[in-house]
């Protein structure tokens, strides 16, 4: 929970940043991990875009990482993670090795609902794993994930919480569909008045 | 210009110029209301949105209805506050809709009204004794223990029984039974109300009876309640192995259902596990599966007073499409208790001017469009009103249904914006805010914004960190009232 809010606090730092147009250092990667490829390399269509997006989650690790028992100015490991938006929208970021989906979305300006702020019980950060191979590396959900996971909206074979997903090397390229609402609430075949 | 271009120019002015926004009030500050109001901020840039309540403290049910023993699931209030604080929202509490402003006052000041304020009223039996001392709803004694100013005064008799009764399987019938059996000491740092907390400390109920009309398969709660309510320290659970049997039938619809599964085998795991017999002083839950409350009676030496429940035995029946109703047998027993909390539903409340459905005690509507009457005519809708969370589905769900209720109300709030459905109304300038504001002056209502709140949040947390409790929570009118004003 303090991890959760000092996210959210280094998340609003570097919005601030970002907007008061203080310069910042460029994100510079640190090719040490043996799992690790560089986002750059690995995806140079979304070089761009993923510099920018890089840049603001900079901020937040090194705030971060103050907090936690991290040696010196070590760059993290990070991962490649793709969101896949509501309405269909590709989103790639890199997510520090340890964090969760929910906190790296809330990062990015995801759209990723987290009511109970990662505590499993919600369900509202439910995500689609949208690729099996990628489902099966996970570890199993535990019994309170599945409580959680009984309520989701349009439940998967591979769906998870968010919150629940902690960045680990073997699931860097993971993509993740945050699901659309599906269920209908009221009568169909609705058609609205003329005027 | 087209007639379509003329509405896009419309919609357009609304989502930009600030000096005439879309002016919106949301009634009812729970769930709905909140998730309700963010959507509209973000949807449309040119909006106002205010959000009024009865009570003078925001939040809903996630404040009064949500178990003292689950601050995890109460974080969602940040998120809350935080759209409350946004420029173009404001919370104004200690207003009534029906009382201090009227329905059709509303629809005057705002170009958008949006209904969600609930369901504060409760399903009834209709059997008899059912206004015997001693019989109360759940939602009553959910208020009561969560500092709910109009649950101060319940005070229930914990202390001349040992047995409770609660009618009902679903979540908050598991709430109730978790609160009576949980050892206080562990309530003791939750922000459970302190009247609620110390008669708890001298409660002598000891066994409780939890009485569903269908069986195990069927049972309303989800797998997190009955987890946490089984792993309860100390606590002998029973459930009749008889009543563990499933049909084909039911076989069905757990084949259908991952959480009726999920429930089922919870149960049957905890009756395979049980000792055969409470140990002495043993605290004790019975899970009662196939009855059906028939009547209460009357104690002989407290008049007025319950003393008794007859129950009926029931058979399930198919009634197509995988579903099984409870049906009785003729047969009935009987359980002594000197407390009975009847936990089978909540319902809606009209106000005046308010199409209602009293059967289903809902608002008619069409993906939240309010509809002009319970006709099933989909085609006359009240323009420029709207409904959304229990209010609009019913009081069933969890907090997470009501974002996806808001997303469908905002959606069609959007789309009537945008086809034109409500050119006359939004065209028209109108008087929003500094309206109702006047209004409520004149009436000398006392308005208490979210600065005022701030401050009851903060003096509750103050008290609570003086008894190692995360708050405690202001109870009565004047408390709040006094706080706020301060
Ligand atoms: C006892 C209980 C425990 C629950 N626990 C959980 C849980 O642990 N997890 C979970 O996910 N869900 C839980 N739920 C479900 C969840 O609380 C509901 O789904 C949700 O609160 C419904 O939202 P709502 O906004 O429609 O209504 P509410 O939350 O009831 O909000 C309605 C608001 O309208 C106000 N209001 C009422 N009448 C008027 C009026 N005339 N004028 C102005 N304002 C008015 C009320 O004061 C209230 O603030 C629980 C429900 C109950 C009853
Ligand atoms: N932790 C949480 O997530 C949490 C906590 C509390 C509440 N909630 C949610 O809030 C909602 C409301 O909860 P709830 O417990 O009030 O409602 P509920 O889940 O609908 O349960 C109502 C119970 O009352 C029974 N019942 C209804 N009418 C009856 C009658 N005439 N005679 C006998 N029994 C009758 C129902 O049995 P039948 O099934 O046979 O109709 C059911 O067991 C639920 O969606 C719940 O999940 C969630
Ligand atoms: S954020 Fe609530 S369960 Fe993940």
């Amino acid at each position: 929970m303090l991890i959760s809010r000092l996210s959210r606090l280094g998340f609003w730092i570097a919005k601030e940043l970002s907007r008061g147009g203080i310069a910042r250092t460029r994100f510079r990667y640190r090719p040490c991990g043996q799992y690790q490829r560089s986002p750059l390399e690995s995806l140079p269509e979304t070089r761009a875009f993923q510099g920018a997006i890089f840049q603001k989650h900079h901020d937040f690790s090194t705030s971060a990482s103050n907090n936690a028992s991290e040696g010196g100015d070590e760059q993290k490991e990070t991962i490649s993670v793709t969101f896949v938006s509501k309405d269909g929208e590709e989103i790639p970021i890199r997510v520090p090795i340890g964090m969760s989906m929910l906190e790296a979305a809330h990062q990015n300006d995801i759209e990723l609902e987290g009511a109970c702020e990662g505590s499993l019980a919600c369900s509202t950060c439910h995500v689609i794993v949208m690729d099996m191979e990628y489902y099966n590396k996970l570890e199993d959900p535990s019994d309170e994930e599945n409580d959680m996971l009984d309520l989701a909206f349009a439940l998967t074979e591979t769906s998870r919480l968010g919150c629940q997903i902690i960045a680990r090397p073997e699931l860097d390229g993971i993509r993740l569909a945050i699901p659309a609402a599906t269920r209908n609430f009221a009568v169909d075949g609705y058609v609205p008045k003329p005027h | 210009m087209s007639i379509f271009g003329a509405k896009q120019v419309l919609w357009r002015s609304f989502s930009t110029v600030a000096s005439h926004p879309l002016r919106v009030c949301i009634v009812g500050s729970g769930p709905a209301g909140f998730y309700t109001a963010e959507k509209i901020l973000k949807t449309h840039q040119g909006s106002q949105v205010d959000i009024i309540d009865r009570l003078p403290t925001p939040y809903g049910l996630v404040r009064s209805g949500v178990a003292p023993d689950h601050p995890e699931t109460k974080n969602v209030i940040n998120q809350f506050s935080r759209v409350a604080q946004k420029e173009r929202c404001s919370f104004f509490g200690n207003i009534a809709l029906g009382s201090s402003v009227s329905l059709m006052e509303l629809r005057e000041l705002y170009h958008i009204v949006v209904l969600a304020y609930g369901a504060e009223s409760d399903r009834v039996l209709g059997i008899p004794g059912e206004d015997l001392k001693g019989v109360h709803s759940a939602r009553e004694f959910v208020w009561w223990y969560n500092g709910h100013p109009d649950g101060r005064n319940l005070d229930p008799d914990l202390k001349s029984t040992d047995t409770a009764v609660i009618l009902g399987q679903g979540n908050v019938a598991l709430d109730v039974a978790r609160i009576l059996l949980r050892p206080t000491s562990e309530l003791a740092t939750t922000d459970i109300a302190s009247h609620a907390l110390t008669a708890l400390e001298q409660s002598s109920i000891r066994k409780i009876y939890l009485v569903g009309r269908r069986g195990p398969v069927q049972a309303a709660c989800t797998a997190k309640e009955l987890r946490e309510v089984l792993g309860i320290n100390d606590l002998y659970i029973h459930i009749k192995e008889a009543d563990l049997k499933i049909t084909p039938a039911d076989e069905e619809e757990m084949k259908n259902s991952r959480i009726h599964r999920r429930i089922y085998e919870l149960l049957a795991k905890a009756a395979a596990a049980r000792p055969s017999q409470p140990s002495s002083g043993q605290r004790e839950l019975h899970f009662v599966f196939f009855r059906q409350p028939d009547r209460f009676l009357e104690s002989y030496d407290k008049k007025g007073y319950v003393s008794r429940v007859d129950l009926e035995k029931t058979a399930l029946k198919g009634v197509g499409s995988g579903k099984q109703i409870a049906i009785g047998t003729g047969q009935f027993e009987n359980l002594s208790c000197g407390i009975v909390l009847k936990s089978i539903g909540y319902k809606s409340v009209p106000v005046d001017g308010l199409p209602f459905d009293d059967r289903k005690g809902v608002v008619p509507n069409v993906k939240g469009r309010v509809l002009s009457d319970n006709s099933g005519d989909l085609t006359s809708i009240e323009n420029g009103l709207y409904v959304c969370g229990w209010l609009k589905r019913g009081p069933t769900g969890i907090i997470a249904t009501n974002l996806y209720c808001a997303e469908e109300t905002v959606a069609s709030v959007s789309e009537d914006l945008e086809q034109g459905v409500l050119a006359t109304t939004a065209s028209s300038r109108k008087l929003g805010r500094d309206g109702l504001l006047r209004i409520l002056d004149d009436r000398n209502v006392r308005v208490v914004p979210f600065s005022a709140w701030e401050r009851i949040d903060k003096e509750e947390k103050r008290i609570g960190s003086l008894r190692n409790k995360p708050r405690e929570k202001l109870s009565t009118w004047e408390e709040l009232l006094k706080v706020a004003s301060e």
